[in-house]
């Protein structure tokens, strides 16, 4: 079940792109953009978060939503980035790193622009996504990240 | 610094509790004793006070009931038997609860304690000894509040106020600081004041007037020597710092000292007057020293400010560790005496900083005499607690996990192990059983112990249980060591009844759980008859460790120093037999060893010359096949998030001195893992 709070105001956010989709984060919890660092991969660790990076002093494990849509994953290209968004995990605000394969730009949606996600006919698991826009003839996914994140939280729920 | 002075208070008044209790608690044991009596009353008089001042009136006046009927035990009216005791335990307990409640709520439960306190205190028997007389001292005080004191709900009134409640007091507001009323800003407090007080309270009962604003004050509290020998009208306008000495010295240099006009008539001799004057010299020295004394030398920090402290110091030693590395490249002459300077300076920093850290394991078992008192009696058992290495410091976040699992395992150790008094006397025990706690630091480990006197832990019902369970196999050959284990195995429990305590299987598998989030152990040692013996192996800090940096593949690792052993070429042929069986002949010990490179599907091919590092833990050792041992690594531990919870072999990371992130290898688990695969090949 898909819980979609409607949104009302303009919305700001990031734009990107991973397999030639485009998705949007909400602006508010991207902290930063990064070239590309290399990641210490984490042995026996699941594909979505395979690996960590130094982000500032800080150990941040680094994410690919590709593993959460189903998407290849080909070799990084000189294009792509890491950005530094906060999740809510569980309730606590988790820094994490996740690969896009180009970052495009911070932009408004207006509220007019964005629909629900159609419940059925989607290859992807609704709950992840928040709304639909339009930008002419192209759709931008804006994504609900914290339920990408909580399908992926490792740690015992109590 | 602008706390909320409510927040303050709450975490001051969680402290006097905890004063209180452990005051109550050794009341118990020396009924009578007049420090102990006075700490107590004390502690109440502070949690009235400022808990009135902090606007928690029904605590206040609860405290202030509790208070009068203490009183009794402090002028000798009242003894401070058990049942006193027991109830103004439970009193405390209410005052815990009442920190929530607001004054206008009803209070039954604490009319009901106010009413068995008052009815306690008419009827007991006056104390044989009559209280001591107390010498009265004068104090000086002068105090000078933040300007925004009132905006923050401190009330002066009430601390002068409760000033005169401890004796007679004469009071001075000093207007020197006020601007003109049109530089006025309302609300603003700028009066200081001058308080002569003489009282036969200790000075620490001045300082407890102040305590919750203490560290943004300004607080000069002075003991006059003797208030019968009013000191000169020179030395009090010095003293107060309201006239330069200077002036007051050039004004008496008008007159003739009173040590030359008496040498001159002869009434004194040179030495004399030379002896006089030293010895007055020396009192003046003494004097700052005595009056300092009093106060107290250590302040109240918030826990998240000493958390990014260290996060800083972090990064300083990683920071000054990538400074290593270059000036060792750079070949510099000049560059490298400033790397070493700060690398010594990092080094101090972060010991000093770790330090801050470490408090003293006592306050943590001070809590448990509280609960072994209240479970005896709910069990119908004598238990005493004996505690023994409070001293021992440990890093704070170590000791505040550590409850919850001590809590687990003193319980299990008061329900299961203590028999009941009848049961030991028919075993020819001793009739109280005793709990020991004891902390000792054992290298760079913490060894906290919970031992009892009572029935042991039961091998056969043991066995039968986890062959019940299905955790081992019937008939498994299994040492005694891997028996105990099992009762740390969840949904494990042999207790035949299930007590509101304990029985339900649940806690001690809590308590590894816990413990080995702390990255440390538990280690189990019975004797039937005799009693249990529960240790727990902890780190000193969770903070910053040595570790040994070590690569697999491309991957660079850290091991914790304090498990390594020795480290030592993997030799040809133990490197092709171990293809069959993975074991090490060190100095006639078989060593399990596992290869780092095959449990983290490593894809590259190994080096040549393979290295083995040999982990212990507890008492049983592995080796870990490396690539490439590189050296010591200061290692400052970054925990992993919720993401990476289902990895278990790594404890967490660190940043190197390059700026990439290494794992730091969970060696517990890692030897847990090694034996598991000993005691396969062995069955098969």
């Amino acid at each position: 079940m898909s819980i979609v709070t409607a949104i009302t105001a303009p919305l700001e956010v990031l734009t990107l792109s991973l397999q030639g989709e485009t998705f949007a984060l909400d602006a508010g919890i991207v902290h930063e953009i990064l070239d590309w660092v290399p990641i210490t991969e984490v042995p026996n660790a699941r594909p979505f978060v395979g690996g960590l990076l130094n982000v500032r002093g800080k150990v941040v494990p680094f994410a690919d939503l590709r593993v959460s849509f189903g998407m290849e994953r080909p070799e990084r290209t000189q294009d792509t980035r890491i950005v530094v968004i906060e999740v809510n995990l569980a309730g606590e605000p988790t820094l994490v790193g996740i690969l896009a394969e180009r970052v495009f730009e911070v932009t408004t949606l207006l509220p007019t622009a964005l629909e629900e996600p159609p419940p059925i006919g989607m290859r992807w698991n609704p709950d992840f996504i928040r709304a639909i826009g339009k930008r002419g003839d192209d759709f931008i996914i804006v994504l609900a990240i914290d339920r990408v994140f909580a399908a992926q939280d490792a740690a015992p729920r109590v | 610094m602008s706390q909320d002075p409510t927040a303050i208070f709450r975490q001051e008044a969680q402290d006097l509790f905890e004063q209180l209790e452990q005051a109550l608690l050794d009341l118990e044991r020396l009924p009578g004793d007049q420090d102990l009596i006075n700490t107590a009353f004390r502690a109440l008089h502070t949690v009235k006070g400022s808990g009135a001042m902090f606007g928690f009136d029904a605590l206040a006046r609860f405290t202030h009931h509790l208070e009068s009927a203490f009183d009794g035990v402090r002028n000798g009216k009242t003894v401070a038997d058990p049942g006193l005791i027991g109830l103004t335990l439970s009193a405390i307990d209410h005052m815990r609860a009442l920190m929530d409640l607001s004054a206008d709520q009803p209070d039954p439960e604490g009319e009901a304690l106010i009413a068995r306190l008052r009815g306690m205190s008419e009827t007991a028997p006056p104390a044989a000894a009559p209280p001591e007389e107390k010498t009265e001292s004068t104090y000086r005080i002068r105090f000078r509040l933040p300007a925004d004191a009132l905006e923050r709900g401190i009330n002066p009134l009430l601390m002068l106020d409760e000033l005169r409640a401890l004796g007679p007091c004469r009071t001075v507001a000093l207007t020197g600081r006020v601007p003109p009323l049109e530089a006025l800003p309302p609300g603003a407090l700028f009066l200081d004041w001058d308080v002569m007080l003489t009282t036969t309270a200790p000075r620490a009962a001045i300082d407890d007037v102040f305590i919750f604003v203490f560290d943004d004050m300004e607080l000069q509290v002075e003991r006059l020597a003797d208030p019968a020998a009013a000191p000169r009208l020179g030395e009090i306008l010095v003293e107060r710092g309201d006239v330069a000495p200077e002036a007051v010295a050039e004004a008496l240099t008008r007159q003739q000292p009173l040590g030359s006009l008496l040498r001159d008539s002869g009434a004194v001799s040179g030495d004399s007057l030379k002896s006089a004057l030293n010895e007055q010299t020396h009192l003046r020295q003494a004097a700052p020293g005595r009056q300092g004394g009093g106060g107290n030398d250590s302040i109240r920090i918030q826990a998240q400010h000493l958390d990014e402290l260290i996060d800083r110091v972090g990064q300083l030693v990683i920071a000054q560790a990538r400074l290593k590395q270059l000036a060792a490249s750079e070949g510099h002459g000049l560059f490298k005496p400033v790397a070493e300077e700060i690398e010594r300076l990092a080094n101090e920093l972060r010991d000093t900083t770790m330090g801050i850290r470490m408090v003293p394991i006592g306050s943590l078992f001070g809590r448990f005499r509280r609960l072994v008192r209240d479970l005896s009696e709910e069990l119908d058992k004598d238990i005493a607690l004996t505690t023994t290495g409070e001293e021992t410091e440990l890093d704070k976040t170590v000791i505040e996990r550590l409850n919850d699992p001590l809590v687990h395992l003193v319980r299990n150790a008061l329900d299961h192990g203590i028999e009941s008094p009848q049961q030991r006397l028919a075993a020819g025990k001793p009739r109280q059983g005793r709990v020991q706690l004891s902390a000792v630091h054992s290298g760079a480990q913490v060894l906290i112990t919970i031992k009892d006197d009572g029935r042991g832990l039961d091998l056969a019902a043991i066995r039968a249980r986890a062959e019940e369970n299905g955790l081992i196999q019937p008939g498994a050959r299994l040492s005694d060591q891997e028996l105990y284990l099992c009762i740390f195995q969840p949904g494990f429990s042999t207790a035949r009844a299930v007590s509101s305590l304990s029985g339900r299987g649940v806690g001690m598998d809590v308590v590894k759980r816990a413990i080995e989030a702390l990255r440390g152990l538990v280690e189990v040692a019975s004797t039937p008859g005799h009693g249990t013996e529960i240790t727990l192996r902890l780190p000193l800090t969770l903070a910053i460790i040595d570790g040994l940096l070590i690569r697999v593949g491309r991957g660079r690792y850290i091991i914790p120093l304090a498990a390594v052993e020795e480290c030592m070429e993997l030799s040809h042929a133990d490197d092709l037999r171990s293809k069959g069986r993975s074991f090490l002949n060190l100095r006639g010990d078989l060593v399990p060893f596992l290869r780092l490179r095959d449990l983290f599907a490593c894809p590259l091919p190994a080096d040549p010359f393979q290295k083995v590092v040999i982990v212990s833990s507890g008492e049983q050792r592995v080796g870990l096949v490396v690539d490439q041992v590189i050296g010591d690594h200061q290692t400052v531990i970054k925990s992993l998030s919720r993401l990476h919870a289902d990895v278990e072999s790594f404890s967490g990371a660190t940043i190197l001195g390059d700026g990439s992130v290494a794992l730091i290898l969970d060696v517990p688990h890692l030897v847990e893992a090694g034996q598991r695969h000993d005691a396969l090949a062995t069955a098969s």
